[in-house]
């Protein structure tokens, strides 16, 4: 579903992804993790689109096309999906336009038509008891007011109304208390089938109690420098990141010729 | 100061021509109006370029040269007006073409008890004396020269008056159409809310042409009573090549509730002069704005709230969205008097610059002389949030759509304040297809 292949990213000048190397197949979770400052919600926005960054190497496909040749728009449309990071405000659109707006014009491009206000009630009523939400947010302007743990049911629950294929999750966990993220976690968990893949970016394996990941992989100064099943979870939790740093810092030594 | 001497000779000439086609009208309260307005224009001129409230907007193409005033009205079908008709209101509608009164596309209909809705000529003598009594009753600065030309001309006009403790909810519409006559044309309304009235008014300024050579100069008079409640609309949708100069007087009572909403949608140059005088205790008077200029357009408010008693409140919010090579000019005083003790003023100037030829010019003027008051004002001036773009493109919104999405709920807040659901579905129409002409106007060489 995705391949991404020595991806080279920066920004402002600034090489921030300096190689990375990932395939996704349809149905797997992945979660990347990695100390602050590694490159991982880069990552997530190169992927996403944003023009913030510039590619200056590799290659991503996506479903066997280029996704780095597509605008933002056309990747949300082709499934792309990811949730912020830092869900924006936007004062006087409300909730329940610009998900109704996002939907139709990815309905449109599989081909569907767009959706009525009756039955856009109906399913948006159905979401919104997935992420635990009260119906008043739908007339509230996007995130305006919102508290941390209401603007990340609100990406989850945008997630479950446009259904992508490539979930993307920029730590949805962070700042999160534990019943925020066991409803983030069981939205994620609802939209996961045998087709959805995720790819799921966290600072802490908490969140990685309550979605399952297939893969871990460590981020670290812009390269995936480790990767492993859901145990590395664990032992990153239990021991740091230093180490992984101390033994990636080894085998470079030793690959250096002898005496120079 | 030749050119200026010529223009206000050929002024006294047409008011000479006026005054004797009016047949014995020359000795009515009126007209003594107009002649005060005439030897007001002989003795100050027009604007130039020196008036310090003139600095952004160069008065020339308004004041140089006599536009002659147009006194014949042109031909206006029904069909010419229904897009500037607010559906679905069937309160009375006045309409005036090239400033002059047509009966035949106007309606009074049944109007609740205290409420009058006349045109200036056709006045009972009860509405008469309230005319007589309030018709450019304020004094007139130097600096009101246009408004002084609208009085010297004036031909007929939309009065509305309502006693004391009568309501009148469905808004009453003015629709002042020209008929794309070069000349100018004189666009009179007063309005008159008695103590503990309710009222609503929109007036509407129109073209069937782009009207080249149409130079408007509107007046309009409110007089909000004690304890009145009054909401006043303006919709400005001249020809794209016309010419505007309005002035809006209020004078605000005790307990007062006053809110005026100023669209300025389409027109070459357009300047509008809003002054209210806050004269009793615990008024709450608010002034909001949206301009949508493009092109070429220029697009000045001026805007003065005079705080004259203690303990009043007002709120003013100014928005403009600028396209093309457009000015959006934006002043705003508030002049807090010495007895006004415990003012709230609050004053807002939020403009988006949609191509990097757009302009704007915001100038926030606070005199304040009394020491217990509360007075903010805040401007800011930028492009499209890039991250909320970022976020509806990220949520399949295509570029363009998205800077349409942020566009109207940037403007929808001014379209969002007015009160009549009818009235903000008509107003929401006009916006909406003209945000459409400001997005797609990326300015660029003549």
């Amino acid at each position: 579903m995705l391949k991404i292949t020595n991806l080279h990213a920066t920004v402002d000048g600034t090489e921030i992804l300096k190689g990375i190397n990932l395939e996704v197949a349809p149905g797997e979770i992945h979660a990347i993790m990695g100390p602050n400052g590694s490159g991982k919600s880069t990552l997530a926005q190169v992927l996403a689109g944003h023009d913030a960054f510039t590619v200056t190497e590799g290659s991503v496909r996506y479903e066997n096309e280029d996704l780095l040749d597509m605008a933002p728009e056309d990747r949300a449309r082709k499934g792309v999906f990811l949730a912020f990071q830092y869900p924006v405000e936007i004062p006087g659109v409300n909730s329940a336009y610009f998900l109704r707006t996002g939907l139709n014009e990815v309905r449109k491009a599989r081909g569907e038509e767009e959706i009525d206000a009756y039955d856009f009630l109906a399913l948006i009523r159905e979401k919104m008891a997935l992420v635990e939400m009260d119906e008043s947010f739908l007339k509230r302007s996007v995130n305006e007011g919102f508290s941390g743990g209401e603007k990340k049911r609100h990406e989850v629950l945008q997630m479950a109304v446009l259904e992508p294929r490539l979930a993307i999750l920029d730590e949805t966990d962070s700042g999160l208390d534990i019943d925020a993220l066991r409803v983030v976690a069981h939205g994620v968990n609802q939209l996961h089938t045998p087709q959805n893949s995720a790819i799921v970016v966290t600072h802490y394996q908490r969140l990685l109690e309550y979605i399952v990941p297939d893969f871990v992989h460590v981020l670290m100064d812009g390269r995936i420098v480790r990767s492993g099943g859901k145990e590395l979870a664990l032992q990153l939790e239990d021991k740091g990141y230093d180490w992984i740093r101390e033994e990636t810092a080894a085998a470079a030594a030793a690959t250096q010729p002898a005496g120079a | 100061m030749a050119a200026d001497n010529d223009t206000i000779s050929g002024y006294t000439a047409a008011f000479e021509g006026f005054e004797a086609s009016l047949n014995g009208g020359a000795r009515s309260p009126l007209h003594a109006r107009r002649r005060e307005a005439i030897a007001h224009l002989q003795e100050h001129g027009l604007p130039t370029a020196r008036f310090e409230a003139w600095r952004h907007t160069n008065p020339a193409p308004l004041a140089n040269g006599c536009f002659p005033p147009v006194v014949t009205a042109g031909k206006l079908s029904a069909e010419a007006i229904q897009p500037f008709v607010v559906s679905g209101i069937d309160g009375p509608l006045l309409v005036f073409a090239d400033g002059q009164f047509v009966p035949g596309l106007s309606r009074v209909g049944d109007l609740p008890d205290g409420v009058q809705v006349h045109s200036l000529s056709a006045a009972d003598s009860e509405t008469a004396a309230i005319i007589t009594a309030n018709l450019a009753a304020l004094a007139l600065g130097a600096e009101h020269g246009f408004a002084a030309l609208n009085t010297a001309f004036v031909r007929d006009g939309a009065v509305v008056t309502i006693h004391a403790g009568c309501t009148m909810d469905v808004p009453v519409q003015i629709l002042h159409v020209s008929t794309g006559q070069a000349g100018l044309t004189t666009p009179r309304t007063l309005v008159v809310a008695a103590a503990g009235s309710r009222a609503s008014v929109v007036e509407t300024f129109a073209s069937t042409t782009a009207g080249a050579g149409v130079l408007t100069s509107s007046v309009a008079e409110i007089v909000v009573g004690a304890g009145a409640v009054v909401e006043h609309a303006r919709i400005h949708l001249h020809g794209a090549d016309s010419l505007h100069a309005g002035t809006m007087h209020v004078t605000e009572e005790q307990d007062a509730r006053f809110t005026a909403h100023t669209f300025c949608l389409a027109g070459r140059i357009l300047r509008e002069d809003v002054h209210t005088v806050l004269r009793g205790e615990h008024i709450e008077s608010t002034l909001n704005g949206l301009s949508l200029p493009l092109g070429d357009d220029h697009v000045d408010n001026y805007t003065t709230i005079e705080h004259v008693a203690p303990d009043c409140s007002s709120h003013e919010l100014y928005k403009g969205v600028v396209g093309g090579r457009a000015h959006n000019v934006f002043r705003g005083k508030i002049h807090v008097h010495q007895a006004a003790q415990r003012t709230d003023a609050y004053q807002s100037n939020q403009n988006l610059l949609m191509s990097d030829d757009a302009e704007i010019n915001s100038k926030p003027q606070l005199e304040i002389y009394a020491d217990d008051v509360k007075c903010s004002h805040g401007s800011t001036t930028g492009q499209l949030d890039p991250d909320a773009l970022f976020y509806l493109q990220a949520r399949g919104v295509g570029l363009q759509q998205a800077r349409g999405v942020l566009t109207r709920a940037f403007a929808g807040e001014l379209v969002d304040r007015l009160q009549h659901e009818g009235l903000r579905t008509h107003v929401e129409r006009l916006v909406s297809a003209r945000l459409d002409a400001v997005l797609a106007d990326q300015g660029g060489a003549r």
